[in-house]
């Protein structure tokens, strides 16, 4: 298969009082289409600069991003984002933030009958139907999130960028909202990129875990491929030595290779990281 | 147990009623107590400190003068309104009988030239105020979204906001005065030139804190909405419509419940001076008349304007909870 996302050479590089402060170096990575890719790290490593320059919210400094061998340098609904903080608008109830985004992304291609159809196939997707009509201070943190999901499913994207969508949700809601991750990954087959820090999220969801070495300079480590079948089921992959081994080589990058030392400032992080063949 | 025979309900049932209630009544009055208790010290404090002034109109009133003086008010007003009844009413038995005589006789239509009573000058602060606040708000609101949304219009414009905010309404007053003379000749107004003038100062001193809540609520939305709205890519005035506008109204109403508080203070101030027969100028009557009465009266409007000025407020804030969509913003 050909490359659906191809980020390449990216530079970041931000000015600061205390001078130029490089944030990612030499950054590259390319995705096929229907990849679920995670996108792990420390904090603070860059993850969600790497996000936004795909998502065209941030520029990179050098380097650019070619979806199906175009650049993309602005934000646009083909590459949809999930934000953190589900970033829906009070004012509006959960049906009205999803059809801001269907009536601006097909506003002209379907008639009014078709849009409210598909909103309500989105909503029905994320298990939201019986809360359409209500205001997002009246829903909870997982439900919002889901509404934000539907809302970048809805714009029907090329690729599908989520800045830990699960972060904010409690050990129990986030194990809800992967299943149905899965559930629609299944049914869509979206080419997404997925930033966590939780490692099971990671090697439970992806197809490639992109493991990110310590800022600033930061750059793609090591990237490993989850070789597990789908559909993955957590209480049965508990149990399973394979993936044990993929959660192990996540952990031992993290916590050993990429261990977060206080450096003085100045001076390199601990160890040199192995690049794999991507 | 006949008390029961006749409404058919059981003891047991007219028990239960009862120990329903009691807690509720219990919570109320304790709620309550608290805050008259404070009220109630506040009078104590008042009578025994008006006791020991005493001024050249007499005795600094108290709370007892001030209940009097109410009373004395309505009285008037209501007198004074039985007067009008009575001049109309002669008005017309004269029209009609000179009529019967002479069909042709063109009827003289006279209106009452009477005092304003107490109410009636309520009712003109009240319409003086709502005339300013209203005036600010038309111009303030476009005015804010513009200099919020533009970034060097604001800097152009902030200086002269910044200057012009701490201004009294007692300093703009003869400005305001002279150039209305100047300019509103007619020799049928259809406004007094007194309620001209306190409009335009009430106007011109409660603008400020609504053009800068507002250009401050459209300037700083959320950095996520605007990430959305870039996502989506929303063309300019769909993105003012859709996202920037409702994100700043609850900053807007803010500005509103301000300036409103604002405008009934410098109302006041400028009925005062302008002359306008509202409840300003009531006050400057009874001080300038000198009565042993006036200080009472003084201090009735003074319980008045207070209480109109909390009613304001809180109308302001109930439409503040139905418009805006921010809660927490509309707490109290």
């Amino acid at each position: 298969m050909s490359v659906h996302l191809d980020i390449s050479h990216i530079d970041m590089v931000f000015p600061t009082p205390q001078g130029e402060f490089t944030a990612l170096k030499d950054v590259n990575l390319k995705i096929k289409k229907g990849e679920f890719i995670s996108l792990i790290g420390h904090s603070g490593c860059g993850k969600s600069t790497v996000l936004n320059i795909v998502a065209g919210l941030t520029q990179a400094t050098k380097g650019g991003v070619l979806l199906n061998n175009k650049e993309v340098t602005e934000p646009g609904p083909e590459r949809a984002v999930v934000f953190q903080n589900h970033s829906l608008l009070p004012w509006l109830t959960a049906y009205q933030n999803i059809e801001l985004a269907v009536t601006q992304v097909f506003g002209r291609k379907k008639s009014p009958a078709e849009m409210r159809d598909w909103i309500s196939h989105n909503l029905e997707l994320v298990h939201m139907t019986h809360a359409m009509h209500k205001r997002p201070d009246e829903i909870s943190g997982g439900m919002k999130q889901r509404i934000g999901i539907a809302r970048a499913l809805a714009m029907e994207p090329e690729v599908l960028l989520m800045d830990e969508p699960f972060g904010a949700l409690d050990a129990l809601t986030r194990a809800h909202m992967q299943d149905s991750l899965m559930e629609i990954q299944d049914t869509l087959n979206n080419t997404v990129i997925m930033i966590t820090h939780d490692v099971d999220e990671a090697v439970l969801l992806s197809d490639r875990i992109v493991m990110m070495t310590n800022g600033p300079e930061a750059t793609v480590g090591e990237i490993l491929s989850v070789d597990l079948p789908r559909p993955r089921d957590r209480i049965a992959l508990a149990k399973d030595p394979l993936y044990n081994q993929y959660r192990s080589a996540v952990l031992t990058f993290l916590y050993e290779k990429q261990r977060k030392v206080e450096t003085i400032k100045g001076s390199a992080s601990s160890t040199k990281p192995r690049v794999a063949a991507a | 147990m006949s008390l029961f025979a006749n409404f058919s309900i059981t003891p047991r049932q007219f028990g239960d009623a009862i120990s329903d209630v009691l807690p509720a009544l219990r919570r109320a009055l304790t709620a309550a107590i608290v805050p008259i208790l404070g009220v109630v010290m506040f009078v104590v404090v008042w009578t025994i400190a008006a006791g020991s002034i005493q001024t050249s109109l007499g005795q600094f009133p108290n709370p007892a003068s001030v209940a009097q003086q109410t009373v004395n008010l309505y009285q008037e007003h209501q007198a004074e309104r039985e007067k009008a009844e009575a001049f109309y009413q002669r008005q017309i038995e004269r029209n009609a009988a000179r009529l019967a005589k002479d069909p042709n006789y063109p009827a003289k239509i006279r209106p009452y030239t009477g005092k304003a009573t107490f109410i009636d000058q309520i009712q003109t602060s009240l319409i003086t105020v709502l005339a300013g606040f209203g005036l600010a708000a038309a111009i303030a609101i476009p005015f804010g979204i513009m200099i919020g949304l533009n970034k060097a219009l604001y800097t152009a414009t902030n200086p002269i906001i910044q200057l012009f905010k701490p201004v009294s309404p007692l300093a703009w007053l003869p400005l305001v005065t002279m150039v209305v003379s100047a300019l509103y000749t007619s020799d049928d107004p259809l406004f007094a030139k007194s309620f001209v003038n306190s409009l335009i100062t009430v106007t011109l001193c409660c603008i400020w804190p609504m053009i800068i809540n507002t250009s401050v609520g459209v300037a700083s939305i959320n950095k996520d909405w605007q990430n959305v709205s870039r996502v989506l890519r929303l063309p300019p005035l769909v993105h003012i419509k859709k996202i920037v506008l409702p994100a700043a109204i609850p900053s807007i109403f803010t500005g509103l419940r301000l300036s409103l508080g604002i405008a009934w203070m410098v109302l006041i101030a400028a009925e005062m001076l302008a002359q306008n027969p509202g409840l300003g100028k009531f006050v400057w009557d009874e001080f300038q008349n000198g009565s042993s009465q006036s200080l009472s009266r003084i201090m009735t409007a003074v319980l008045v304007i207070g209480l109109i000025g909390y009613l304001l407020d809180r109308v302001m804030l109930q439409l503040q909870r139905l418009l805006s969509w921010n809660k927490a913003s509309a707490q109290r």
